[in-house]
């Protein structure tokens, strides 16, 4: 008989999955990653650690479709990625040819985070090594969302959130910063976010916006640069109001 | 550890000796095939005896006011009438209407299991499932039964977001998506007044008396439909039973019986 009791995910005395928490761990040293969701787009930031100069940067994409109306960005430990996108690809169109509809943002998320918990629950498998942000408009209703997953199995949905390299300082500047917005506000929200924790030079950041109508689009280099140029020169306009002496009447 | 395979072995009587006279009485028990040249040809012969003929009369239509169904009530073994009053329109839930054509225990049964699978997707999904999923659904299981004897023809009717919906969905794995459809032995004689007498914008009592008529004029025609012919109104709020008319009284409403004039009586002539 096979035995599958090498690396179980087993509780720990006082109720930890350690395993699952290690899976954290390696979230939390990967690429950081910041999803904002607008009234009219979603938008997703990721960090991109330079490329080597002989590397192809177009084949590195960390903001991938999972379908024509959903988009996912991740944050650990790429390979676990790329076998999760693959099965989630495939139940999207799975689920468009047996209800002939296509899913839910809710949906898709609701699949991959069981797919995450099952592997917390089986035998012989350690738990994937990455919490995924993923992003998309309601087929039915329109209206546009942001959910996060984790290695532990767990989604919700969130009006912005980040994640991978430190992700709570992030998080914090969203908490205090975070507004309803449109369009270009709402990238340049993210952009803001992320350039929070990343250096603002050298092509390090890869930005994709989701609308209702165009679906999924990768921002070329160039604009990207153009809103971080803009981002810092708001940045630094704030910066000089603030120390700009309050004039007195 | 050996397994205990004598359970497979073929069945043989239990031979007290094994004397070569005692052969006679230990065959090993079988059965005749027929004596058919074409074997093949005898066991689909066979298969189609057995297969019900869908003896019955269904239809559902789409018009401006949402969808109308309509079934008769009589259930046929051969030519003996088993049952006047079987529930053909069968209720899903509060929004999705089921049509029984052919065997009414698979009708019966895998459209109950639809509604479960419905609820499921209600429940799992936060919204109800759509009329083109749920076809989808069923159409699915049956197709995944194919050719192993399951006899449904159904049509799956509802208003979903997208409005009304009405699906053809048989055993043979077929599902067509469609504005007015008829099933069952009774369905050449409805699709005639169904055919001829429909519009697009009818109101809602015109429609009912359509469907009424249709199923009536079916009745009267083919031997396997009869008894009562119900009446369903599909709308935005869901399903709603309009009438159930004994197809017998309906005949006398529309055919009344009118008294002969009599111009001479017969008197007795008294010598």
């Amino acid at each position: 008989m096979a035995r599958y009791d090498r690396a179980i995910t087993v509780f720990s005395p006082d109720g930890h999955l350690f395993q699952v928490e290690y899976a954290l761990e390696a979230v939390r040293k990967g690429n950081a990653a910041v999803g904002v969701r607008g009234t009219d787009n979603i938008v997703l930031a990721v960090e991109r650690k330079s490329t080597a100069k002989l590397e192809d940067s177009r084949t590195v994409r960390k903001i991938v479709n999972l379908d024509n109306h959903i988009a996912l960005a991740c944050a650990g430990l790429k390979a676990d990625a790329r076998v999760l996108i693959n099965k989630a690809r495939i139940e999207c169109q799975s689920h468009r040819l047996t209800v002939e509809d296509p899913v839910t943002v809710e949906y898709i998320t609701r699949y991959i985070a069981g797919l995450q918990q099952k592997y917390t629950q089986s035998g012989g498998v350690r738990p994937f090594g990455l919490s995924t942000l993923i992003v998309g408009f309601d087929p039915y209703t329109g209206a546009p969302s942001l959910y996060q997953t984790d290695p532990s199995g767990t989604f919700s949905a969130w009006k912005a959130n980040a994640t991978g390299r430190n992700s709570n300082s992030i998080r914090d500047f969203l908490e205090k910063n975070y507004k309803e917005t449109a369009g270009h506000e709402t990238i340049k929200l993210a952009a803001r976010a992320l350039l929070e924790v990343v250096e603002s030079k050298g092509n390090n950041i890869e930005i994709a916006v989701m609308t209702r109508d165009k679906g999924l689009r990768q921002l070329e280099e160039s604009d990207v640069e153009a809103i971080v140029a803009e981002v810092e020169a708001e940045k630094a306009a704030a910066e000089a109001a603030k120390k700009a002496p309050t004039p007195r009447d | 550890m050996k397994l205990d395979l004598s359970g497979l072995e073929p069945a043989t009587l239990h031979q007290l000796s094994n004397d070569n006279l005692c052969d006679v009485f230990s065959p090993t028990p079988s059965f005749e095939i027929p004596n058919d040249a074409d074997f093949d040809g005898f066991q689909k012969a066979a298969v189609q005896m057995v297969k019900p003929a869908k003896g019955t009369t269904t239809l559902a239509f789409i018009f401006k006011e949402g969808i109308m169904v309509a079934a008769d009530s009589r259930a046929s073994m051969g030519g003996y009438i088993s049952s006047q009053s079987v529930k053909k329109i069968i209720e899903i839930n509060p929004y999705l209407l089921g049509t029984m054509a052919g065997g009414a225990a698979d009708c019966q049964f895998w459209h109950r299991n639809l509604g479960i699978k419905c609820r499921l997707h209600e429940l799992a999904n936060k919204r109800r499932i759509s009329v083109t999923g749920a076809s989808k659904l069923l159409a699915n299981i049956l197709y995944s039964y194919r050719g192993m004897g399951l006899s449904v023809g159904t049509m799956i009717a509802g208003w979903d977001e997208t409005g009304p919906g009405l699906y053809y969905v048989d055993s043979e794995g077929g599902r067509l998506k469609g504005t007015r459809f008829s099933v069952g032995s009774g369905s050449p004689y409805a699709y005639g007044v169904l055919d001829s007498g429909y519009r697009w914008d009818m109101p809602v009592e015109e429609a009912a008396e359509l469907a009424r008529r249709s199923i009536y004029h079916a009745t009267f025609r083919d031997g396997a439909s009869g008894g009562v012919a119900s009446v369903y109104y599909v709308g935005p709020q869901g399903w709603k039973k309009l009438s159930g008319d004994d197809v017998a009284e309906l005949h006398f409403n529309y055919y009344p019986v009118t008294e002969n004039v009599v111009e001479q009586e017969m008197v007795e002539v008294t010598a």
